[in-house]
């Protein structure tokens, strides 16, 4: 009896979901932000889905859900109805990186979401304290053949974006820094900008008022292509380094089980804010870069993720940096 | 000279505009109604808030979430005076002799002298950032991990001289407090501290779980167990705003606020906190009868709030001048800017001229709304204090609840609160004084984070902390404090202080 009233309720449910879907959306949306209001990727989440909740006709309401590392914001959101009225926005950290940080993650980046689309890149660059002696790349990796036991490396915490692409770089230089942790990236730029720390890895729009204010030194931006906002600061491989170019993404999920219809609508709705002039300027104004075409599809968005998993695990596990 | 006065009148010139006025004046008020909601300070206002400037030229919006900051800071400190619930930690001290002055129905008087120095000290800081805001900029600079620990040292000897009571007692306070603050991911390594397992732990207890509950949730409870203290407040509302002698006692506490808060407030990594408490300690110190803090001294009133606002106008300081915030309000105000298309940095000065300086006109103008908002509303926040009690707890209650899970949006939170109001009872009746724990809380996330952070880098050698001046100077001071508190000569004077 109650097996007949499960899969009765069973088909109702999926009858009122196809309904839902073509429909949809009739409420506002929650798009759940797993950091605090303000950051980079919150900044990114309100401005695409300034323009998306105008193509939906209904408002995108951001959830900041903030804690270990965005992971706190991701469960939730893996764990919600996937209705289409819940949705995240998930980043190299709690999609590429999480896996080796947390070993009880709750959630698989690759198999718990019906991906939406990736919404913006933001490079990574590597910069120095104003007195360094080293003027360039080179330089810089000239010294620390020799110095690498006195230089101190500043990090926004352990999960942190700046931390996992700090690790990633000194295993590509293979340089021993000592690493010296904050809370968060305004710390570390302050202590950087007073000579205290000698040198970081992090987004773009942390660090390009401080380069552009001569409070620190830029050596390379770890792009394929320079960005228009700190044009004279060359790519790591036009400054001899190879192997290490990496982008701090913020993509757009759903969770697993959401009707396609709907993540299509989600993303044809995303598809449309990263056309637009406004958004586009936007973003670019924060060194963001705007994803391809090719890029903006799911499924393009779930081999992103695939090939971040695999390329952050053995980084991170061999560094140790088990957040356990 | 010339330049300042030509700075200034082009900042008034944009804040003056009919608009921005409008929205410094919305922002003010959105501010103080959404911050007297128990447990809804600064940040869960402005982030809940954020949303509604979107619409808005980045001028204007930010004119409107300064003055929802100010308007949200200031309606804290009216809750921790009337219901004994500070939402922020500036606003933990004004909870001490604020709710006893209210309890002597001298509500309107603390209300008021908190508006009047809230005032005052905003339009110093104000006058402060503009003059000086780029030259100051370096004493953010100054301040590394060695100097701030010797700071914080500092400030938990400042926790010791703020005890009432039992000096033991208190001292055991704050090392709870300080453990407290250790659970939670461990920042070096990222391993988990004390946290059971339990996810919600993993990133520590939030101040404003444990402040609303030690404090606020507990305080009901004891107003429960014992009604008569209420009605006292009922019967004698009294005068509204300050008299001659209050304004006698109130203006040299005020002045030493506005200073101590100012200069705390620039320091990176919160300073900020430390303003209030250094000037409840100051007052404490020097009054001639200390006696009467804890038990409603507009001293204890008047010199934290102004030293409060003070710290939370200069702490604008290097967010405007380096486009660094110093805390979590201002790494808010940081987002909201660059929402706006505006990348917070040391570039703001010279090319949004405009801008700048008319957020810094905007200052003293949200400072002048919020006198001329609070004064007229203190006869009806004076007024809640009417509401039998009977009706009003299980609305603050309710608030708090509501205010709890709007912060980070966890029901364990809300759970939270009510074991620290058990555990807060239990304490109040065993005699321990819930204000310094809270300290030990504040600092010693800060203090552990620091001293490692200096031993890292000194590569372990304790030397550093001698080594740096500034460092040296701080932790002299707080080792005279704590000999003049300790020497045996001055013992005696000492108990007497400490003594109910």
């Amino acid at each position: 009896m109650k097996s007949i009233v499960l899969a009765v309720a069973a088909a109702a449910g999926l009858a009122v979901t196809g309904a839902q879907a073509q429909d949809y959306p009739t409420r506002p949306i929650t798009m759940i932000v797993p950091f605090a209001a303000g950051g980079p990727t919150d900044v990114v989440a309100r401005i695409v889905t300034d323009h998306m909740s105008r193509t939906l006709g209904q408002q995108i309401v951001i959830e900041n859900v903030a804690g270990a590392g965005g992971t706190t914001g991701i469960t939730r959101g893996a764990q919600s109805q996937p209705d289409g009225y819940t949705i995240m926005m998930g980043h190299m950290g709690t999609h590429g990186a999480a896996p080796a940080l947390y070993p009880n993650l709750k959630y698989d980046p690759a198999k718990d979401f019906a991906p939406i689309g990736l919404a913006a890149g933001t490079p990574i660059l590597i910069v120095a304290k104003k007195d360094f002696p080293a003027n360039d790349l080179k330089g810089f990796l000239e010294y620390m053949k020799t110095n690498s036991d006195k230089v101190n490396m500043a990090h926004a915490g352990v999960g942190s974006v700046s931390h996992s692409t700090g690790i990633f770089f000194n295993s590509v230089i293979k340089a021993k820094p000592t690493m010296v942790a904050y809370r968060g990236t305004g710390p570390a730029l302050n202590d950087l900008m007073a000579n205290t720390v000698d040198y970081m890895t992090d987004q773009i729009v942390n660090v390009a008022p401080q380069i552009q204010g001569g409070n620190i030194k830029a050596f390379a931006i770890a792009t394929p292509e320079r960005s228009p906002v700190l044009p004279d600061v060359p790519t790591t491989k036009e400054a001899g380094l190879e192997g290490y170019e990496v982008s701090a993404w913020n993509a757009a999920f759903a969770p697993k089980g959401t009707p396609p219809e709907i993540v299509k609508k989600l993303n044809d709705a995303l598809v449309k804010a990263l056309d637009d002039e406004n958004t586009k300027k936007r973003l670019l104004e924060l060194g963001g870069v705007i994803p391809s075409p090719a890029e903006r599809t799911p499924e393009a968005l779930q081999k992103l993720v695939e090939s971040e998993v695999a390329r952050w695990t053995p980084v991170l596990k061999a560094a140790g940096a088990a957040a356990e | 000279m010339g330049d300042f006065v030509s700075n200034l009148s082009l900042g008034f010139s944009v804040a003056l505009s009919l608009q921005n006025i409008g929205l410094a004046f919305l922002g003010c008020l959105v501010g103080t109604l959404i911050g007297v909601l128990p447990g809804v300070g600064p940040i869960a206002t402005i982030a809940m808030l954020l949303p509604i400037t979107f619409g808005l030229d980045p001028v204007g919006a930010l004119i409107m979430l300064a003055g929802i900051y100010y308007g949200a800071q200031y309606g804290g400190s009216t809750t921790a005076i009337l219901v004994n619930i500070p939402g922020e930690a500036t606003s933990v001290v004004t909870a001490l002799d604020g709710h006893q002055m209210a309890r002597q129905g001298r509500a309107g008087v603390a209300l008021g002298i908190a508006a009047i120095g809230s005032f005052f000290a905003g339009t110093v800081a104000t006058l402060v950032i503009a003059a000086l805001g780029a030259p100051l900029t370096s004493l953010a600079l100054i301040f590394g991990p060695t100097e701030y620990f010797s700071l914080m040292v500092m400030g938990l000897v400042f926790a010791v001289v703020l005890a009432r009571g039992s000096i033991l007692k208190a001292i055991a306070m704050i090392l709870v407090g300080v453990l407290l603050s250790t659970v939670g991911l461990d920042l070096e390594t990222g391993e988990e501290r004390m946290t059971f397992g339990l996810p919600f732990l993993s990133d520590g207890i939030d101040f404003a779980v444990l402040a609303m509950g030690i404090f606020g949730i507990a305080e009901i409870m004891r107003n429960l167990d014992h009604t008569e203290h209420r009605d006292v407040v009922r019967q004698a509302i009294g005068r509204l705003l300050p008299n001659r002698e209050d304004f006698r006692q109130s203006y040299l506490p005020v002045l030493r606020g506005t200073v101590i808060g100012a200069i705390l407030g620039i320091l990176p990594g919160n300073g900020a906190v430390l303003g209030p408490f250094a000037s409840y300690t100051l007052e404490k110190k020097i009054a001639k009868d200390p006696r009467r803090f804890g038990r409603g001294a507009i001293e204890g009133v008047a010199g934290p709030e102004s030293a409060n606002n003070a710290g939370a106008q200069t702490s604008f300081i290097p967010l405007l001048t380096l486009g660094i915030p110093p805390n979590a309000v201002m790494a808010l105000m940081v987002g909201a800017m660059t929402i706006h298309g505006i990348i917070p940095g040391p570039q703001v000065m010279t090319k949004n001229p405009s801008l700048f300086w008319g957020m810094i006109a905007s200052m003293w103008i949200g400072n002048l709304m919020l006198l001329v908002i609070n004064l007229p509303m203190v006869g009806m926040w004076v007024r809640l204090l009417k509401v039998p009690y009977r009706m009003l707890f299980p609305a603050i209650l309710m608030f708090c609840c509501i205010g709890i899970y709007s912060i980070n949006s966890l029901p364990t939170d809300v759970m939270f609160i009510a074991l620290f109001g058990l555990v807060g009872y239990t304490l109040i009746k065993f005699g321990f004084e819930p204000a310094p724990m809270l300290l030990g809380f504040v600092l010693g996330k800060l203090m552990e984070e620091n001293l490692r952070r200096a031993l890292i880098l000194s590569r372990g050698s304790l030397s550093t902390f001698i080594d740096h001046p500034v460092s040296a100077a701080l932790l002299a001071v707080a080792a005279i404090l704590l000999v003049i508190a300790l020497l045996p000569s001055i013992r005696k004077g000492r108990d007497e202080v400490f003594t109910e």
